[in-house]
C-alpha cells in the first residue's frame, strides 16, 4: 500500500524546485551518446518565453533539421515559470555535436560526443554483476573470512580479483558528490548521467515523475536491436533501484508499480527478485498496487513460468523454461547470513528461498541456449543495504554470496571467450577494517578488546562450509570493522545473531534519530554520538571510487580510472549496439 | 530500509506523550468488551501471492475489535487516519522515497480529525473491523484491513 501519486509528486516537487537563470539542455553538456539510441530531447527557457524568442540549433542548423523531425514547443510547460522545446525518441549518427539555446542575449551551449560501436560484434554474451554498496573493505573481508590469512598473504583469490582487466570507476551524479543506487545503476545501463533518485531520465523541471526527458537503457536496446535475451537478477525487490535500471524510466525510484509495468513493457526474459507485491492486483490481500492490474497473469499469459520458490525455479529450469518470473519475497529475498547462520529476517515465512548464486545458476541456464546471446544484470543488493545497518557481518556474506555468483558465470565462460564479465559496485560505504577486537584481551570496553598494528591477531572464526562461508562469526577474536558515517548508536562490537542490525530508531520528536537501546546493554557495548543530519537513521554511501574488475570481450577497456558511465560504454561496444 | 525497533526502545518521555493521549482513554475504555485480534492471527497463509484473513479476522467483520501495535510516523499532526504496523517503524514511508511499508499494516480511520501520538508509540486501537480492499477517496491509500470509527489510547 503506498501514498497517492497526487501526493508523492507534491512532496517530491517541493524537493526538486530550484530556479535555475539559464537555458538548461538535455542530454547534458559532454554526454556520450550510443549511435542510434533515443533520447529525449528537452530544452527549458527561464521566464517562459514565446517561441518567437528563442533559437535552438546543432551543428548551426536548426534542430528539428538535424534530428531529422519536428520539434514541440511548450510555452509556460504545465503553468511553469518556464518554456519548453522537445522532441522525444530522438537519435543520431555518431560524430561530435555542438548545441546552442539562445534566448535574448543569452546563449546556452553543450557537446554531446555521438559514438559508434564497430562491427563485428565481439561479444556474445554480457554479465554485469553489481555489488550494491560494495566498498573495498568487503572485497577485503570477504577474502579474510572466505578464503583465509595467513603470514601476510591470503590463501586463496576471490573468484572477482582473479579477473585480467581492473579500473578506478566514479560514481557522482549530476546534481551531487554522493550519488545514490539508482542514478548510479542508470549510468551503467544507459551510458548518461543524471541525478539522485532517476532511473532512465534526465532531471528536468517535469512536474510529473514519469514525464523526464528519457534516455534508452541497455535492455530496451538489446531488444529492440538485437535477438538477445535479457536477464535481471538480484535479491532485493524487483522494482528496487538497481534492477529498475534495466526497464525504468521515472524520476523518482519509488515508483514501484509503475517500474513492474515497464518490466512488463520491456519484457526482460528472466526476472528474479523480491518484491511480489506490486504484482498483485489491489483486490489481493497482501497487494501494494493501486490498481487491479494482475501483473501475474499478465506475464503468464506472456508466456511467463511463475516461480515463487527456490523449488519452482529449478522445476522450471529443469522443464526447459526460457521465460522466467521469479518472485521469492513479499519485500527483500534474506542475505545469506540469515539463509546460512542466524536464520532470522524472513526465513520462517519464506522457508524456501534461493540465494543469488543459485538464482545466478538457473538464469544462466535458462539464458544460455538463445543463439543470439544474452545480457544478464545479477546483482548482490544487500551488501548495501546491511552498510546501512551498520551491519558489516551480513555486508560481507553477501559479498561472499556475490563472488560464488561471479564464479558461476566465471565457470560459464570458460574458454569460450564470447563472454563479457564485468564485477562493479555502484557506490562505496565508509567502512573499513581497523583491526581485530579480542576478547581476551584485558579490560572491559570494546576499545580495551581493540588490537590495532601489531596486536591485530587474525580473527577466529570457525571453519568455512562448502560455499566457503564461515559457519561461525560470534566467535572471541572478530574483525574491528567499522563504519565512519552513523546516528546516535551502540556498538557491540559482535556480530547480530538475533537479526539485522537496528543502528537507530525514531526519537520522540518523530524526526530526530537516537540510539536503538537494545544494542546499548550487553558487555562490550559503546555508545557512539551520530555524526550524520540529525534525521539519518543509518549509515550513508561515500563518495569514494569503486573497483570495477573484468574479463572476456571488450574488457581490456578497463584501465585507470573512469566515469561510472564507460562501464556502459564498454558493454555497447562488445555488443556492437550502435548504428542505426 | 525498513526499521524494526524492540519494545525497550519506547521508553522516553512517555509522561509528555501521556497527556496527548489522555482524552482518548475514555472512548478506547467504552469499547473494553471488543474482541482482541492480533497481528499474529490476521492471516492463515502468508506468500508470495497474496494472504489470506484467518477464519477468525473473517468473522469478525463488521464487528467492535481491539489490536495492539505501533503508530507508524502520521502525514500530519493531526489526520483522520494513520497506519498501524506489527513493528515499530523508524522511518516516515510518506516522506521518503525509497521506504515503503510493510505488506502487513492496519489502517486505522478516525471520524475526525485527531491528534497523533508521537510515531513508534505503542498504541491499542478499538473500533470495527474493516477488511477488503478500499481506497481512501481523500488520499488514494489503499488497504486491506482497516479499523473505522475507531479510538485510540496509548499502550
Amino acid at each position: 500500500m503506498r501514498a497517492s501519486c497526487l501526493l508523492a509528486a507534491a512532496l517530491t516537487t517541493s524537493l526538486l524546485g530550484s530556479s535555475a537563470i539559464a537555458q538548461t539542455i538535455y542530454p547534458i553538456d559532454r554526454a556520450e551518446i550510443l549511435e542510434g539510441s533515443r533520447f529525449d530531447f528537452k530544452v527549458e527557457f527561464p521566464n517562459a518565453p514565446a517561441s518567437a524568442e528563442v533559437n535552438v540549433t546543432i551543428n548551426g542548423k536548426p534542430a528539428a533539421e538535424v534530428l531529422g523531425r519536428p520539434t514541440n514547443f511548450v510555452q509556460s510547460e504545465e503553468g511553469q515559470k518556464h518554456s519548453a522545446l522537445w522532441l522525444r525518441g530522438a537519435s543520431l549518427p555518431a560524430g561530435r555535436y555542438v548545441v546552442e539555446a539562445t534566448q535574448g542575449g543569452n546563449k546556452a551551449i553543450v557537446n554531446w560526443d555521438v559514438f559508434a560501436t564497430t562491427q563485428p560484434r565481439r561479444a556474445k554474451n554480457v554479465i554485469l554483476f553489481i555489488g550494491d554498496g560494495m566498498t573495498v573493505a568487503n572485497r577485503t573481508a570477504a577474502r579474510i573470512l572466505s578464503k583465509g590469512w595467513k603470514e601476510g598473504k591470503y590463501d586463496g583469490e576471490l573468484a572477482m580479483d582473479d579477473m585480467p582487466n581492473m579500473a578506478l570507476i566514479s560514481t557522482s551524479g549530476t546534481d551531487s558528490i554522493v550519488t545514490d543506487s539508482a542514478n548510479a545503476a542508470h549510468a551503467y545501463t544507459t551510458g548518461h548521467k543524471s541525478c539522485v533518485n532517476a532511473l532512465g531520465v534526465y532531471c528536468a523541471k517535469n512536474a510529473l515523475t514519469l514525464d523526464h526527458p528519457k534516455v534508452e537503457t541497455i535492455a530496451e536496446l538489446a531488444k529492440r536491436k538485437t535477438g538477445m535475451a535479457v536477464g535481471v537478477v538480484t535479491n532485493s525487490e524487483i522494482e528496487d533501484a538497481t534492477p529498475a535500471s534495466m526497464v525504468a524510466h521515472t524520476r523518482r525510484r519509488s515508483d514501484f508499480n509503475d517500474i513492474v509495468e515497464m518490466f512488463y513493457a520491456v519484457k526482460p526474459d528472466v526476472i528474479m527478485g523480491g518484491g511480489s507485491p506490486n504484482f498483485l492486483s489491489k483486490v489481493t490481500p497482501g497487494s501494494k498496487r493501486t490498481d487491479e492490474q494482475d501483473f501475474i497473469a499478465k506475464f503468464k499469459e506472456a508466456g511467463y513460468t511463475l516461480a515463487t520458490s527456490k523449488t519452482e525455479m529449478n522445476a522450471a529450469v529443469s522443464g526447459g523454461a526460457k521465460k522466467l518470473l521469479g518472485l521469492y519475497n513479499t519485500g527483500n529475498i534474506d542475505g545469506a547470513f540469515d539463509l546460512r547462520l542466524a536464520r532470522k529476517g524472513t526465513i520462517s515465512k519464506f522457508p524456501d528461498q534461493p540465494d543469488v548464486v543459485e538464482q545466478t545458476k538457473a538464469a544462466i541456464e535458462m539464458l544460455k541456449g538463445n543463439p543470439e546471446g544474452f545480457l544478464l544484470m545479477v546483482e548482490s543488493a544487500r551488501i548495501d543495504k546491511y552498510s546501512h545497518s551498520l551491519d558489516w557481518e551480513r555486508s560481507v556474506f553477501d559479498t561472499i554470496m556475490l563472488d560464488n555468483a561471479v564464479k558461476v558465470a566465471k565457470d560459464f565462460a570458460g574458454e569460450r571467450n564470447d563472454t563479457l564479465i564485468i564485477v562493479v559496485p555502484d557506490h562505496a560505504h565508509p567502512m573499513s577494517i581497523i583491526g581485530t577486537y579480542d576478547d581476551s584481551r584485558p579490560g572491559q570496553l570494546l576499545r580495551d578488546k581493540l588490537g590495532v598494528y601489531n596486536e591485530s591477531l587474525p580473527p577466529n572464526y570457525g571453519p568455512l562450509d562448502a560455499e566457503g562461508y564461515p559457519t561461525d562469526v560470534n566467535t572471541s577474536r572478530r574483525l574491528a570493522v567499522v563504519y565512519g558515517s552513523y546516528p546516535d548508536t551502540c556498538d557491540t562490537g559482535r556480530p547480530a545473531m538475533d537479526g539485522e542490525r537496528v543502528p537507530a530508531v525514531k526519537g520522540p520528536d518523530g524526526k530526530t534519530n537516537i540510539a536503538n537501546e537494545k544494542d546499548c546493554s550487553g558487555p562490550l557495548a559503546t555508545r557512539k554520538a551520530g555524526n550524520l543530519p540529525f534525521d539519518s537513521n543509518s549509515g550513508v554511501h561515500a563518495a569514494d571510487d569503486v573497483i570495477l574488475t573484468a574479463m572476456g570481450p571488450g574488457a581490456e577497456r578497463f584501465r585507470g580510472h573512469k566515469p561510472n558511465t564507460f562501464v556502459f560504454r564498454v558493454m555497447a561496444e562488445a555488443l556492437a549496439l550502435g548504428g542505426k | 530500509m525498513r526499521r524494526r525497533s524492540p519494545l525497550s526502545t519506547i521508553t522516553r518521555r512517555g509522561a509528555v506523550l501521556g497527556l496527548a493521549a489522555t482524552s482518548l482513554f475514555d472512548r478506547a475504555a467504552i469499547a473494553a468488551d471488543a474482541d482482541t485480534i492480533a497481528f499474529d492471527g490476521l492471516y492463515k497463509s502468508f506468500g508470495v501471492l497474496g494472504f489470506e484473513f484467518s477464519d477468525r479476522v473473517t468473522a469478525l467483520r463488521g464487528k467492535e475489535v481491539r489490536i495492539t501495535g505501533y503508530m507508524a510516523p502520521p502525514l500530519k499532526p493531526e489526520s483522520h487516519f494513520f497506519v498501524l504496523t506489527r513493528e515499530p517503524l523508524a522511518i516516515c514511508p510518506f516522506c521518503q522515497s525509497d521506504a515503503d511499508w510493510p505488506v502487513d499494516i492496519v489502517v486505522v480511520f478516525m471520524e475526525n480529525e485527531t491528534a497523533m501520538v508521537s510515531a513508534g508509540r505503542k498504541v491499542v486501537v478499538t473500533g470495527r473491523l474493516e477488511i477488503g480492499s478500499a481506497t481512501d477517496a481523500a488520499t488514494g491509500f489503499v488497504s486491506q484491513i482497516r479499523v473505522t470509527h475507531a479510538a485510540f489510547a496509548l499502550a
